[in-house]
């Protein structure tokens, strides 16, 4: 199941030269960039974990898509994503945020009904994958 | 979120390329076409054989002579420096000329040195450079980022590559000033980290020379053993440009440039002061050119506010964008003892002498 989290996530998957426009865009706009990866992917897990520091400063793109590559090389089976901060408030807010690149195989998540008091029913969704230890998962594919 | 696949129905192949993995071939062509996948040079379409290029025209459409004239106006001499400028200038030109044929090449190699002695006009004409080269389409923003030692190198193990990687990400698009490089390479100390600093930047200046150009300055002598002992740096430079020592002539012109600039003028007596200054200073140790000037210079406005502060009565606007002669025969120079200059010294020479007050003389006089 093709996870959609983020912008551009219903979209056809952005190319590399529409990963790099838009990580201009952000520049062009001062707005620091980082890159996140995970393997939990859960609506709700928002942390994901940090590759690398942010970037400031950055005038061109080629310095951003260099190192969204080197976390793609690092990370080859994992979800990443670039944010983009914008501090005009004097706050680091989050003003982009996307998916670039995600695992050859998405197994989904499975409904899970808790039966409750009352005959209530509780549901959560459960992703198959985060059976396995992080780190392991997504395997059969790496190398 | 259920298990449901998107309205498509079963998953849709992965795009050429998406998540950096080579797109298996079945599934690459499909979906690239209809996302515009634009070629990599979106630019005019190739001109027949038979065509005709104004160059001309070129030229002046990318700016390229206002670069030079404001070059020309406002950096006194340095001719063989100029003449190189415009020679890669026109290198550029040509190439751009040659691409619209269709006809391919390697993109010319621009990573520089600059050598030349403290206060010769290289970080000034690092800057041109980065903006000529952004007019002429060669680097995409054109932006200047100078870094020394300190800015690449760190201070334990593990601190130097994430330091040099990311001065390096913020100078893509533009160019890469590192001032006095051979500070990179130390070797009397086997496990200094300069060396990891160096070969991430050799990788950068043969993988990313699309991104960035990297300009080496530095002094003559220091950079040649520096290239000697790091002969894969050398090979990387295109080009070596040399800053030469200013004449008295030239010191005199750039002088004129900095009054005018400050609107200042000179008494037509302290002209032949101003000479004799920049002569003897010249031949004196810690000698920075144009620095040298620029600091004579601030030190003549120090003496001659005090000279109007302690005048009798009122002052004129004439007096206050006057340097008379006494205002430069008050320096040390003149008595045989180089002017304090302990402020050029950024360049890391150590003074040879601890800093003096700026201005030794007397309040009198
Ligand atoms: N040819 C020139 N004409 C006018 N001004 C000049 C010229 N060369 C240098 N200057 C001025 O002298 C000052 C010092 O120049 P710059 O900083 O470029 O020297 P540098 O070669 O980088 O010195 P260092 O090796 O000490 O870093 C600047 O303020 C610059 O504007
Ligand atoms: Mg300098």
């Amino acid at each position: 199941m093709r996870i959609t989290q983020g912008q551009f996530s219903y979209l056809p998957e952005l190319t590399d030269e529409e990963i790099s426009a838009q990580v201009q865009y952000a520049l062009d706009r001062e707005w620091p960039l980082s890159i996140e990866y995970t393997d939990d992917p859960h609506p709700r897990n928002t942390y994901w974990e940090m590759h690398d520091l942010p970037m400031f400063d950055l005038k061109d793109a080629a310095g951003v898509v260099k190192e969204i590559n080197e976390a793609r090389k690092q990370h080859p089976e994992h979800y990443i994503r670039v944010n983009a901060y914008d501090a005009t408030l004097s706050r680091q807010t989050v003003a982009m945020s996307y998916i670039v690149q995600r695992p050859s195989e998405e197994p989904g998540f499975r409904l899970e009904r808790t039966e409750d008091s009352n005959r209530q029913i509780r549901y959560t969704t459960h992703a198959y994958v985060t059976d396995v230890p992080t780190g392991q998962r997504y395997k059969q594919n790496q190398q | 979120m259920k298990e449901q696949e998107g309205p498509g129905g079963p998953p849709k192949p992965k795009r050429a390329g998406f998540g950096g993995r080579p797109a298996s071939s079945s599934s690459s062509s499909e979906e690239s076409g209809e996302d515009g996948g634009e070629p990599q040079e979106p630019a005019e379409e190739l001109l027949a054989d038979d065509a005709t290029i104004d160059l001309v025209a070129d030229r002046a459409k990318a700016g390229v002579d206002e670069v030079l004239a404001e070059l020309d106006r406002e950096l006194v001499g340095l001719l063989p420096v100029k003449q190189r400028i415009s020679e890669i200038a026109a290198l550029l030109l040509v190439d751009r000329a040659r691409r619209r044929f269709g006809l391919e090449s390697e993109r010319p190699n621009l990573h520089m040195s600059f050598t030349g002695s403290p206060g010769t006009g290289k970080t000034t004409v690092a800057m041109r450079m980065a903006s000529l080269l952004h007019r002429l389409g060669y680097l995409r923003r054109g932006h200047l980022v100078a870094v020394t030692r300190d800015d690449l190198v760190g201070q334990y193990v593990g601190h130097t590559a994430p330091k040099t990687k990311d001065v390096v990400k913020r100078a893509m698009g533009g160019l890469l000033f590192i001032d006095e490089a051979y500070y990179l390479y130390r070797p009397e100390n086997e496990r200094d980290y300069g060396q990891e600093s160096i070969e991430i930047l050799l990788q950068v200046m043969e993988n990313d020379r699309d991104d960035l150009v990297v300009v080496l300055a530095g002094y003559a002598d220091r950079m040649d053993v520096f290239f000697k002992s790091n002969p894969g740096m050398s090979s990387r430079v295109g080009h070596h440009l040399d800053f030469p020592e200013y004449d008295v002539k030239e010191l005199l012109d750039i002088s004129g440039l900095i009054l005018a600039k400050q609107n200042f003028r000179l008494d037509p007596e302290a002209e032949p002061v101003l000479r004799d200054y920049l002569t003897r200073r010249r031949e004196q140790p810690r000698f920075a050119n144009a620095r040298s000037v620029r600091n004579a210079l601030e030190r003549a406005r120090l003496r001659q506010a005090r000279r109007l502060v302690t005048a009798e009565g009122d002052v004129s606007k004439d007096d206050l964008v006057t340097l008379i002669a006494d205002d430069f025969l008050g320096s040390r120079v003149f008595d045989g003892e180089p002017d304090d200059e302990s402020d050029t010294d950024a360049a890391g020479r150590p003074a040879e002498e601890s800093a003096e007050e700026p201005v030794k003389e007397s309040a009198g006089g």
